[in-house]
């Protein structure tokens, strides 16, 4: 018998305000799994419904329709005992700007009943994991950008949750930062948390999504493991091509007829391919001089991109 | 690109401009609350302490009835509580949260514009809610009308008074709770002793010698003394030379940090 | 350099039930807040206390005893004795309302300081139920602060006016459950000054400063319709050591006005929160 998965949406729906004029649909019929030990990865353009999706995976938004099983509860009626089992690292960090760095531990534990000696002991240990340790004694007003984020992981962490929600993790840090909170995040996966993310970071979603679903205007596009995607959806390698507009009009149709697919785009062209070399070369036999020229593998923004568009969503 | 030349109003009442725009959002609360202020206390004044003071026809009055004493001390005390409230918090704001300040320092607007232009628009609201303190007062018959209008240009000048030491050091200010404490513990107490509600003849020795060396009663001491028509020129001479003091004083302090604190 | 965290492997059985922290953890977070921010208690001990001085004893000179009380010349209520027990209840009232009304909206919206806290087992029945809660011990607090102010200025004339500590939690009650429910209304930090044109209305009428007589009757009813009139009622009977059955009138009204505001505010909040 195959293990339960943790998280199992069904024909799952979120409509906001009132039914009629002013209803919108933010997300539309979604079924997916999320597996023990996994990274999970939400993907999507800004609108597409992931945040609405996690909302409610934390049940912290009711569900509009379909089924949410989560922990083997139903989120929509057993919401305190799933939440007592999940750790949320929201999009802003909502730390208690009141409150010290060690305090915002100590009482968020205490919101999940956890004893005074036990969440003194856990909140000493995850400062240490969030590398907060100098810090634990000073206002939140003090911390960088990075060091916010880390105490909101921490605090998620406090009541040893089975899985842990994020949206967006890293969206506004620097690369310093950026790279610290991954190792942390692999940390944890590897002590078996399961972590189910939203990014609009490709290179953030391949590094840390063992398996990951797109979505587009409230539904799901693809579902799969990122090699999987780019194999699906994709060719192995791209090729970019910079011309001068008198090129670009002159051989422009030459190149086109050397690949299956091809982009024109307003500076470069796309000449998706198996074998990016031989294209190249095929290219440079054309006679067309281009400005810059470069061979580089797929990669999940290629999908992303394939899947839902250039377009611009807001 | 051709030379972009500063064209239109002075730089400072571009930054008024900002705050006037903003106050097309809100203006219609600010006049129902400069209306009913002064008419809920003058009407619980006037129609419940009134009756109980007049009764024994308070010696230190004067003779003169307690609505008619009481209504240039309130009209004094509010135009400092609106300058605070229109200086302190906007300020803090304008610095911290909000940061128009901040944006607003990033363009050809220099710090003391920008000072100047946030004065002009807290002098206009102080103005604004003193005249309609005053022509309350005059509705109630506790002032005559020709007198009232004196009454607006000194609410002004309070204003001046307070909103320059005000923005001076609500613009160094980080903690909002900084701002209520200054409150509590300064405007309060000016409020309530300064001659507003009593004279301060009333008072023990130093505490009466306190009360009368602060701002707030030289404001109200100038206001009475004009609508009750006791003025000597010498008395508003002292009342008006201590108030353009500090606000010259406040001046020159809110020059120094806004330069300070906005092209640090 | 880092220790590993605990992280035990998930199981889907065998979990202890879920726990929250309940109201007490949401008591615990404004204490822990307190502990840096007690000054800001003291300081509301202190805007009663200056109101108290300036209107007890500088517009006290200019009014002498208070009409319409019991007795006259040396027996009657002298104005500080009438003005403190009024005061002492604006203090409870606006000690709770500020709380639940000025702190909350804050939380409630610039701070989202609910949003993170309702991700954990802990509800919104939780948070209401805390929130109020600290509003009251903190109105109680003022109060009890105020008290003693009263005492040493020699203003308290019978024993009963120990009946303050009691009536001052009641009244806590019945403003902390209607701050909850304002706060729900509130659509920005603009609407705050609607507040103010409600309070100070009822501050200055509530006969906080002279008594119900002065008033024709019809005026007076409306008066009495006020829950500030009740609180002063409930404070200023035992303060001026009238003590009867009476008392059980503002009481009951409180409770219930309390009662109800409470449990339209937990309807409304819910919605709030849970969108």
């Amino acid at each position: 018998m195959p293990p339960q998965p943790l998280v199992t949406a069904r024909r799952l729906r979120k409509v906001y305000g009132k039914p009629g004029a002013r209803e919108f649909t933010a997300v539309d019929g979604i079924d997916f799994e999320v597996r023990r030990g996994e990274a999970f990865g939400l993907l999507g353009a800004n609108g597409a419904g992931k945040s609405s999706t996690m909302r409610m995976i934390a049940c912290v938004s009711p569900v509009s329709g379909g089924d949410l099983t989560i922990l083997g509860r139903d989120a929509a009626t057993d919401g305190p005992a799933i939440r007592a089992r999940l750790g949320v690292v929201p999009q802003d960090d909502t730390v208690d700007t009141e409150l010290t760095v060690r305090e915002n531990l100590l009482i968020y534990g205490r919101y999940f009943g956890l004893s005074k000696v036990e969440v003194r002991r856990r909140a000493a240990e995850l400062l240490e994991f969030a590398r907060l340790t100098e810090k634990a004694d000073e206002s939140v007003g003090a911390l960088s950008g990075g060091m916010r984020r880390r105490l909101t992981i921490a605090r998620a962490l406090v009541n040893s949750p089975d899985i842990v929600l994020l949206d967006e993790p890293t969206t506004g840090l620097d690369p310093q930062a950026r790279h610290l909170l991954w190792e942390r995040l692999f940390q944890l996966k590897r002590e078996g948390v399961t972590l189910l993310l939203t990014t609009h970071y490709m290179d953030e979603a391949e590094q840390l999504c063992d398996r990951l679903v797109v979505m587009d205007s409230g539904r799901i596009v693809a579902e799969g493991a990122p090699a999987e995607l780019i194999s699906r959806y994709t060719t192995r390698e791209v090729v970019e091509l910079r011309l001068t507009d008198g090129d670009r009009a002159t051989y422009g149709d030459e190149l086109r007829s050397l690949v299956a697919r091809f982009e024109d785009l307003a500076d470069r062209l796309l000449l998706y391919t198996d074998d990016g070399e031989d294209v190249l070369s095929r290219a440079h036999a054309t006679g067309a001089r281009p400005i810059t020229a470069l061979v580089r593998r797929s990669t999940l923004e290629d999908v992303f991109l394939t899947l839902t568009g250039r377009s611009l969503v807001d | 690109m051709p030379e972009r030349t500063v064209t239109g109003a002075a730089p400072a009442l571009r930054e008024l401009g900002y705050w006037l725009h903003r106050y097309r959002r809100i203006w219609r609360g600010t006049v129902v609350i400069s209306v009913a202020n002064p008419l809920l206390f003058l009407t619980a004044l006037g129609a419940g302490l009134g009756k109980l003071i007049n009764t024994r026809t308070a010696a230190a009055l004067h003779g003169t009835p307690y609505l008619h004493f009481v209504l240039p001390g309130l009209l004094a005390a509010a135009a400092m509580q609106t300058t605070y409230v229109e200086a302190a918090g906007p300020v803090l704001q304008s610095v911290r949260t909000r940061g128009n300040y901040r944006a607003a320092a990033t363009t050809p607007l220099d710090p003391t514009d920008i000072l100047y232009g946030h004065l002009l628009f807290i002098l206009l609201r102080v103005t604004m809610t003193g005249a309609m303190f005053a022509l309350v007062g005059a509705a109630f018959g506790t002032v005559g009308a020709t007198r009232a209008l004196l009454l607006a240009p000194c609410t002004t000048l309070i204003g001046l008074a307070f909103a320059t030491p005000v923005a001076a050091w609500a613009v160094t200010v980080s903690r909002p709770a900084s701002l209520t404490m200054m409150m509590r513990f300064a405007i309060l107490p000016l409020y309530m002793f300064s001659g507003t509600f009593f004279p301060t003849t009333g008072l023990p020795g130093p505490l009466r010698d306190l009360a009368e060396a602060t701002p707030l009663w030289h404001g109200v001491e100038l206001c009475r003394s004009l609508a009750l028509g006791t003025a000597t020129a010498a008395a508003t001479a002292v009342h008006v030379g201590y108030l353009a003091a500090m606000a010259a004083v406040g001046l020159w302090a809110a020059r120094r940090s806004y330069r300070r604190v906005l092209h640090a | 350099m880092t220790a590993a965290v605990d992280l035990p492997t998930p199981t889907l059985s065998g979990r202890p039930p879920a726990r929250s922290g309940g109201a007490r953890a949401m008591v615990l977070r404004n204490v822990m807040i307190y502990r840096h921010t007690w000054p800001l208690l003291a300081a509301e001990v202190f805007e009663p206390v200056l109101y108290l001085v300036s209107f007890g004893i500088g517009i006290g000179a200019l009014v002498g005893h208070v009409p319409g009380t019991a007795g006259t010349g040396e027996g009657a209520v002298r104005y500080p004795q009438f003005v403190a027990p009024a005061l002492l209840a604006t203090a409870a009232m606006n000690g709770a309302m500020n709380e639940t009304t000025f702190n909350m909206f804050g939380k409630l919206r610039t701070d989202r300081t609910y949003e993170s806290i309702l991700t954990t087992p802990m509800t919104v029945w939780d948070v209401a139920l805390g929130e109020t809660c600290w509003a009251l011990l903190r109105g109680a607090l003022v109060t009890a602060g105020f008290l003693l102010v009263v005492l040493a200025l020699g203003l308290v004339g019978s024993a009963w006016a120990l009946l303050v500590l009691p009536s001052a939690l009641l009244i806590g009650f019945a403003f902390a459950s209607l701050g909850l429910l304002v706060v729900t209304l509130l659509r920005n930090w603009q609407d705050f000054q609607l507040i103010q044109l409600v309070m100070l209305p009822m501050f200055l009428f509530a006969t906080t400063f002279y008594p119900l007589g002065v008033y024709p009757r019809p005026v007076q009813l409306l008066v009495e319709c006020l829950p500030l009139y009740q609180s002063i009622e409930l404070l200023r009977q035992p303060f001026l050591g009238q003590v009867g059955p009476a008392l059980l009138v503002p009481a009951a009204y409180l409770l219930v006005f309390g009662t109800a505001s409470l449990a339209v505010a937990l309807r409304r909040l819910e919605t709030t929160l849970r969108g």
